[in-house]
């Protein structure tokens, strides 16, 4: 053999061992996506206003590998979203769910927007029975 | 009339309240659902000797504080003199190095004064997770059942040691 070929074997055996231990990481492409899908849902609390699947925080890294833990002792989505909020509370979920504490935020604009069509409607209401829509002619009518 | 007028205002000012209040809020400030809750069992080696352990089983009966810290925690230095002061003052103060390798934390408590009655380790943070840590320093006040009374999250101010943590002691030692 020259020294040519054993550089070449020697260069394609570092090659392999370069993609059996990247292969190593992402062993499960199935856990992967569903990794993927879970933590773009759960919030990083280190970089608030980013999502765990984006975070490159130390945190992050550190939860993604329990969530991948807890997948292979095949726990579901939503035990392991209860997982993170018995410990870091509601607020690593993006979608806020629905009880006493968010009441106000999913009901409030509702809330508002009827107030707003009550005032509209007796308003409405008052103004046509007044006889002042004359004024209002009377303008339209200069024009 | 007068009252047609007045309500726009009036409403005005309420949300103008709430806005208000909502940016005075500290958005960092996470509300911890731990309180109130027993505190996670751990057992974890100590710092100064690896080959003994802490358990939080051995805190049973007593009032004590863990503070969750780092070598590479910047905040931490900041806190570390209140907490030496105290010590000095038989706080029951114990510490847990959080993602720390044992010689760089061992380094900063021989630098700066080991305020800790035991430090134990979370070299991997598993133990930080079930605290729901998710930035250093934080503190728990843990009661004598075990409960987790109070968090300070972030490095603990005069003010939050006078007017939270130490009435709160006081009165969980009753």
């Amino acid at each position: 053999m020259t020294h040519v070929t054993k550089a070449c074997l020697a260069c394609l055996l570092w090659l392999s061992i370069g993609v059996a231990s990247s292969a190593q990481t992402t062993e499960d492409p199935q856990l992967e996506a569903r990794l993927k899908a879970l933590s773009a849902e759960l919030r990083c609390l280190v970089c608030q206003n980013t999502t765990l699947a984006d975070s490159d925080a130390a945190l992050a890294e550190d939860l993604r590998n329990e969530i991948r833990v807890l997948m292979r002792d095949g726990k579901t989505n939503e035990e392991i979203t209860a997982y993170l909020v018995e410990r870091y509370g509601d607020f690593v979920l993006y979608r806020p769910p629905v009880n006493a504490n968010t009441a106000l935020l999913w009901f409030g604009p509702f809330i508002m927007l009827l107030i707003g069509a009550i005032t509209l409607i007796v308003v409405l209401k008052k103004r046509a029975k007044l006889p002042s829509t004359e004024t209002v002619e009377s303008i339209t009518d200069e024009q | 009339m007068k009252l047609k007028l007045i309500l726009p205002l009036a409403l005005f000012v309420i949300v103008m309240g709430f806005l208000a209040k909502g940016l005075f809020l500290n958005p960092r400030e996470v509300p911890s659902p731990l309180i109130g809750k027993p505190t996670p069992i751990f057992t974890a080696p100590t710092l100064d000797d690896a080959s003994k352990s802490f358990s939080t089983a051995d805190m049973k009966g007593k009032v004590w504080l863990l503070n969750v810290w780092a070598s590479w925690c910047a905040a931490c230095r900041e806190e570390h003199p209140l907490l030496l002061e105290m010590r000095q003052h038989d706080l029951p103060l114990y510490g847990l190095a959080y993602k720390d390798t044992d010689a760089e934390a061992k380094t900063v408590l021989q630098q700066m004064g080991n305020p800790y009655i035991i430090t134990a380790t979370d070299a991997s943070g598993k133990i930080g997770i079930d605290y729901g840590v998710y930035g250093v320093p934080e503190t728990y006040v843990i009661d004598k059942t075990g409960i987790i009374r109070y968090k300070q999250i972030g490095p603990i101010t005069p003010a939050a040691l006078r007017d939270k943590i130490l009435p709160l002691l006081k009165e969980l030692e009753k």
